[in-house]
């Protein structure tokens, strides 16, 4: 694998890297704080589409009921923080824990369906878990439930002020980005890809696809709740809202802006989203109309997404070479 | 006595009124090109996908290597070392020729929960893939996608996919369908190379290939098997040319 890229969009993603490393250092020399604010919460939102991705990108699982993940890994810090519990590890065994088991229910039952089946029944889970949390009348339940300090790690790496966590959400955005591209092009990933175009044949082959794709369910919703995880901490509350269905529907639109099934999609797809949603709410209260324009837009004629069209730089390179 | 590598017994299958498989009782003996003929509709696809396991039988056994493999999931299956070519094109469109291979020879290498290394990097299985390539004659194109490469050239693919299983008995339906001559002669030529190492289950309407290839021949009409002998016997037999061949070669 050499470190230097070798293509247009691979400058692009290597550049934004850069960018994002050094953001906390940017935002403070244009005394623009609010940003920092705005990226943490981007690239958290970005880890949870990343994991998004695998399932519906590379796997042709359409969940609608992601945010559910997000919702498990926040309220597994606001709970124990309710009672005083702290502990960052807790807290990350606890989302991971917590999260990967119901994936595991919850991912069995609905794999055994297809296509939009498959969509509803992780909704109508997704929505179980809302309603869960909604009759949490111990933790606040609609109102919900407010965090007073973060996750506690060791000192070096500790969640405490702006800096420090968005450090951790940059880092483990960048672990998730790592885990990803392994995970697809190893073995593992070659049946998940195969098992999306044709699941007879690779059945035919002698994989036992079912057993797979729910791994593979398994990890993205693990993954998943380590940005709610993160996103606890960050926001420093906690509430159902976080679960709607209408939630989980932005995560997948996240996906395709930035282009499906493909390793840095989900990051620019995000951070597109964010900076789009940010920008026009501050121009026009109708905002919402003009971004679902431009996102039926987008679905209809901007095959591939970003991603997409810098993949299409890419090739008019190597033609002009 | 011979040896009975798949062993079928009192097959039926019926969707609503249609006896798609009725009664079926087949021996294929190890080593044999045993070939399957029969009219349009008269249900050898519905055979090979039950003895795939791809649908489910209304009764009756099927035994592979001594013992019934009636339970077994498709994928089971394959991993017992039965594998199925499909009559429509069936592979990973968006994949390249060498991939679609590496999945085949993938699925033969123990479970896939290997989640770090890249596939791309193993030598041994991109080297067995290339060489399945190169039996059907593909190796110079492994990085065409699949999508994109010929009709004759997919229905290769198919073929060098059930080999590269590496399956003790291949069941191939109608590899040569849709196949120009020189594509069609290179398909026998390739299914004879493999006479006497594997055990060949084949439908086919090319009667040419048939004869030419098969050591022995059942024919199936509406579901039910109404003659297997040796190739010659059935060329002579006047049931089966009324019943079959008939139209065409009376
Ligand atoms: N899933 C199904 N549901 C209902 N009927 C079916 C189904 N599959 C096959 N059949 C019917 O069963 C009969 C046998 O079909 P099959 O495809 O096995 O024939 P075949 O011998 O392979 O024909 P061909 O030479 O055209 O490939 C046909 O009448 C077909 O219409
Ligand atoms: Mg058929």
């Amino acid at each position: 694998m050499g470190m230097v890229p070798r293509s247009v969009s691979a400058w692009c993603y290597a550049a934004l890297l850069a960018v994002l490393a050094l953001a906390p250092f940017l935002f403070e020399w244009m005394e623009q704080p609010f940003y920092l604010d705005l990226l943490s919460r981007g690239l958290i939102l970005a880890i949870a589409v990343i994991s998004l991705n695998l399932i519906l990108g590379y796997g042709g699982m359409v969940s609608l009921g992601h945010a559910a993940y997000i919702g498990i890994g926040a309220y597994c810090v606001g709970i124990p923080a309710y009672y005083d519990l702290y502990n960052g590890w807790l807290h990350l065994a606890l989302a991971l824990g917590v999260s990967g088991l119901f994936a595991l229910v919850t991912g069995a039952v609905s794999l055994r369906t297809k296509g939009v089946y498959f969509i509803m029944i992780t909704m109508a889970f997704s929505q179980m878990v809302y309603f869960i949390f909604l009759s949490l009348e111990e933790y606040g339940a609609d109102d919900g439930l407010v965090i007073y300090a973060r996750s506690e790690f060791p000192e070096w790496m500790s969640m405490d002020g702006a800096t420090s966590l968005y450090y951790w959400i940059f880092i483990l955005m960048l672990l998730s980005l790592f885990l990803i591209n392994r995970l697809v092009h190893a073995r593992f990933g070659r049946v998940i890809v195969g098992s999306k175009f044709n699941e007879p044949r690779m059945q035919a082959l002698g994989f036992d696809t079912y057993r797979y794709r729910l791994a593979c369910y398994v990890i993205s919703a693990m993954l998943c709740s380590l940005a709610g995880m993160l996103l606890g901490n960050f926001a420093g509350f906690i509430s159902p809202d976080m679960i709607s269905w209408a939630r989980s529907g932005e995560l997948i639109f996240m996906v395709i802006i930035g282009g499906v099934a493909s390793i840095f999609g989900p990051l620019i797809g995000t951070l597109a989203f964010v900076v789009l949603e940010e920008g026009l709410s501050a121009i026009t209260v109708y905002w919402h109309l003009i971004f679902g324009i431009m996102l039926v837009a987008l679905v209809l004629f901007g095959k591939g997404g970003i991603h997409g069209w810098l993949s299409m730089l890419d090739r008019k390179r190597v033609e002009h070479d | 006595m011979t040896e009975h590598l798949l062993q079928v017994s009192s097959l039926n299958k019926h969707f609503g009124g249609i006896y798609a498989t009725d009664d079926v009782n087949l021996a294929v003996e190890q080593g044999k090109i045993h070939a399957i003929i029969g009219p349009n509709g008269a249900g050898k696809t519905t055979l090979l996908a039950q003895l795939s396991g791809q649908i489910k039988p209304d009764s009756g056994d099927i035994e592979f290597g001594g013992k019934s493999i009636i339970h077994y999931s498709m994928a089971r299956r394959a991993r017992e070392g039965l594998a199925r070519s499909f009559q429509i094109t069936s592979v990973v469109m968006p994949m390249t020729l060498l991939q679609n291979v590496m999945l085949a020879v993938q699925g033969t290498g123990g479970h896939s929960f290997r989640f770090w290394a890249p596939v791309s990097d193993d030598r041994e299985m991109r080297d067995a893939a290339m060489a399945s390539l190169a039996e059907v004659g593909l190796d110079d194109r492994a990085d065409r996608v699949a999508a994109n490469v010929s009709h004759g050239e997919q229905r290769q693919l198919e073929v060098a996919m059930a080999l590269a299983m590496k399956p003790r008995m291949l069941l191939l339906d109608e590899p040569m369908a849709g196949m120009g001559k020189e594509e069609g002669a290179m398909m026998v030529e390739i299914l004879n190379r493999l006479r006497g190492d594997k055990t060949i289950l084949l439908v086919e309407h090319d009667m040419d290939a048939v004869f030419s290839l098969a050591d022995k021949l059942s024919v199936l009409v509406d579901g039910h098997i109404i003659a297997t002998d040796t190739v010659e016997a059935i060329r002579n037999n006047l049931e089966v040319q009324r019943a079959y061949l008939g139209d065409s070669h009376a």
